[in-house]
């Protein structure tokens, strides 16, 4: 997987510039101490399993995709980026409670899903209006997005992949079949 | 391979050779391997540490999720290096290929990122492939339009040695009869997708202009030879981190094993050249002078003949530093004009824009060669307010993931929708002729040294306006070409990327007819010291249009059989 290529596609489905795109692209910090623990990895794992589920194919918790944005933000993202995402957990929490009366982990699979559809609309219209500072839930589907198409299951099992193609072809019917990776 | 830094080894280290050629990259690598084939024997330092083919490649396998930050770098590592991590194809999966700005400082008089590769095969590892022949008017343009000196060879004394490379190295491409972009031995070009042939047939018909499969150094379909060095490209398009399957050209895959199995090769990794010693009664150079890169200890090295290619500047500076009571000014360096007519490539623009329709269309993975649209400027007759021509590279697309009509924000319908291709695009971008000038110089400084007690480099080297009337006419012809295709929403990208990160910096020690205002006769001789060859970018007496790499090889080819009729005829 081409990562500029990856970068570009994740703006457009989000609506706003990848978010640490440009570390993405450029560098990150390795950091001693994680930023996020255990239950944020668990707590991301079950938004980004919403967003990218596992159908017949692997879904974001089999690519480990909780993992991925712990360490992304913690090493790739500034601290007022940071801030947001960690603010993000308390206010999908206050969200869930309010609409489900339970945290969003608790959650059905069809809870979760009506409830994030909602709040990608709000981060949809924020960005919109406010390219600097982005809305928590922008961070969380942008990382999901890079971290399961750049992991082996969703580069492999849901994209397709050849680690020794030999014969390319150039201009071949196309019937529907997923991107190669 | 002799491969050691000479300080382990019991007996005495040899130090006398037939030839010794300075640096292995695409250059040195084809002068050892004429070299030794012919019988010579050869000893190739190399400034770096050894590179072994397949064995040394760390990172050939690894696929993308095995990287920490899936192919980003710590930015430590990037703040360290701020010239180098902005060479093309530079992250965490070819780092090691190149070197780090710190270890090796040189002095930017005016901005110039240098961009150097300092191992067994040199850049030839990290290199972009593209090989295309020069045409008889690339040659003789920079003479007929009053823009440089007269090349001393044509297109007529290099064909063979191009059809010598080409079938040795592996090139693939179409033959396709253009007269600025002459054919040669090909192995099966890479397809057309179905947007580049629609572009092909936008750019024939209402440009009457070529747009064709770029030749590129990749082993399509392998030769008996290939089939002897186990090389075929299988398009995992992962060139840069070193190809266990020898799929394109480099030194290591190709050249190097070569020379290595006529028995007449040495390769000494961690040998920094300092200079060259000259001796006055015979008139020839009898050897080189060597610092340890590890001990730092002076070693001295004699041979009968000599080839510089250490990549055009570093050969500057070898010879700018080779000074003797004869060469107060460095070896050869009689007019003074060693270190001057500094050339290089203008890539400062590209644009890409995207196409309805060919939705039915895909291809089977990627391929690693572009397609190229040959100069068509400035070619029989100056039609530009500007000199030297462009050539364009271009590949059509489709996006990796799906953005368009996707029917749901997430969930199961959104994971497959956004999975599929997306929009096909297309992008192209230039590379362009630049005026090798005087005042674009490279010098040693006259204080400041390295730790290995070489003086440090000085670059001034700079564009200028011709180069951003080229910039500004590829713009117009790149956006006409794309509209007339029917691209949409063009993007066109102008950087301001200094020189250096083109790759391509050539000149300083140019070829002549003429010694008043050349270095380097037609053989690639120093013009006053006849058994020292410079056959790397050095060499150069104008930029043309084309990648340059593969005219490297030829002349490197034509002037190492040529030293060796000169050597057994006893006039070296």
């Amino acid at each position: 997987m081409n990562r500029r290529e990856l970068i570009k596609t994740i703006s457009v489905l989000t609506g706003a510039a990848l978010v640490g795109g440009e570390l993405f692209l450029a560098g990150c910090r390795e950091r001693n101490e994680p930023i996020f623990g255990e239950h944020d990895i668990a707590f991301f794992d079950e938004v980004a399993e919403t967003i990218l589920p596992r159908t017949n194919t692997p879904g974001a918790k089999d690519a480990e995709v909780g993992k991925f944005i712990a360490l992304y933000a913690s090493d790739c993202y500034n601290k007022m980026q940071q801030q947001t995402l960690k603010q993000g957990i308390t206010q999908l929490n206050d969200a869930s409670l309010k609409e489900f009366k339970a945290t969003f982990v608790k959650l059905s699979a069809e809870q979760k899903n009506v409830l994030l559809t909602n709040v990608d609309k709000d981060a949809k219209d924020h960005s919109r209006n406010n390219t600097t500072s982005p809305h928590y839930f922008t961070l969380i589907k942008q990382l999901t997005l890079l971290g399961f198409f750049t992991s082996k299951p969703g580069a492999t099992e849901v994209l397709r992949y050849l680690p020794l193609p030999g014969g390319y072809q150039g201009c071949i019917d196309y019937n529907g079949e997923t991107a190669w990776s | 391979m002799a491969g050691s830094s000479g300080t382990s080894v019991k007996q005495e280290e040899i130090t006398s050779f037939d030839a010794i050629v300075v640096g292995s990259g695409i250059s040195g690598g084809w002068a050892a391997k004429e070299l030794c084939e012919k019988g010579l024997k050869t000893l190739v330092l190399e400034r770096g540490r050894n590179v072994e083919h397949i064995k040394d490649y760390p990172t050939a396998n690894t696929p993308v999720w095995d990287f920490k930050y899936r192919g980003a770098l710590p930015e430590k590592v990037l703040d360290a290096n701020p010239y180098i991590s902005k060479a093309a194809g530079y992250d965490a999966s070819t780092a090691h290929f190149f070197i780090k700005d710190a270890d090796h400082p040189y002095i930017q008089e005016k901005p110039f990122e240098w961009i150097r590769g300092y191992q067994v095969g040199g850049k030839s590892l990290i290199w972009g492939r593209a090989c295309a022949r020069w045409s008889e008017m690339d040659f003789t343009a920079p003479h007929r339009y009053g823009y440089g000196i007269e090349w001393p060879i044509g297109y007529n004394d290099v064909a063979p040695w191009y059809s010598h490379v080409e079938k040795f190295i592996g090139v693939c491409g179409n033959k396709e009869g253009i007269d600025t972009m002459p054919d040669g031995e090909f192995l099966p070009a890479f397809e057309l997708n179905c947007v580049e042939q629609h572009l092909k047939e936008a750019v024939a018909s209402k440009f009457n202009r070529h747009y064709v499969s770029g030749r590129w150094a990749q082993v399509t379909q392998p030769q008996a030879i290939h089939k002897e060095q186990h090389r075929q490209c299988l398009s995992r398009n992962l060139c840069m981190r070193g190809c266990p399957l020898g799929g394109y050209f480099s030194s290591n895959a190709s050249t190097l094993p070569a020379a290595e199995k006529t028995g007449n090769l040495t390769i000494r990794p961690f040998s920094v050249v300092h200079s060259i010693i000259y001796d006055e009664q015979s008139g020839k150079a009898t050897g080189v002078k060597v610092i340890d890169a590890n001990t730092k200890k002076e070693i001295i090295f004699h041979a009968k003949i000599i080839f510089l290619n250490a990549s055009a500047l570093n050969t500057n500076l070898v010879l700018l530093n080779s000074t003797s009571r004869r060469f107060p000014n460095g070896l050869g360096n009689d007019n003074g004009l060693l270190g001057k007519y500094i050339g290089f490539h203008n890539y400062r623009a590209g644009m890409s824009g995207e196409f309805d329709g060919f939705e039915d269309k895909y291809y089977k993975v990627s391929k690693p060669s572009e397609c190229i649209i040959p100069n068509f400027r400035n070619v029989y007759q100056k039609d530009t307010d500007f000199v030297g021509g462009y050539v364009i590279f271009s590949a059509g697309y489709r996006e990796k993931l799906n953005d368009k009509n996707i029917p749901k924000a997430l969930g199961a319908a959104f994971k497959d929708a956004i999975s599929k291709p997306g929009k096909w695009g297309a992008y192209m971008y230039m590379q362009g002729e630049t005026i090798p000038k005087e005042s674009n110089h490279v010098r040693l400084s006259k204080d400041k040294k390295d730790e290995w007690g070489i003086p440090l480099l000085i670059t001034s080297v700079d564009y200028d306006d011709n180069d951003d009337k080229m910039v500004k006419d590829f713009i117009e012809q790149g956006r006409a070409m794309l509209e007339a295709a029917g691209a949409k929403n063009i993007v066109v990208n102008e950087n301001r990327q200094p020189p250096g990160l083109d790759i391509h910096e050539m000149g300083g020690v140019r070829m002549g007819k003429d010694p008043a205002n050349s270095l380097l006769n037609e053989w690639n001789q120093l013009h006053h010291c006849k058994n020292v060859f410079v056959t790397d970018g050095a060499c150069m007496t104008s930029t043309g249009n084309q990648s340059p790499s593969i005219l490297y090889m030829s002349l490197t080819a034509r002037a190492a059989n040529y030293a060796v009729e000169q050597l057994k005829k006893g006039a070296l």
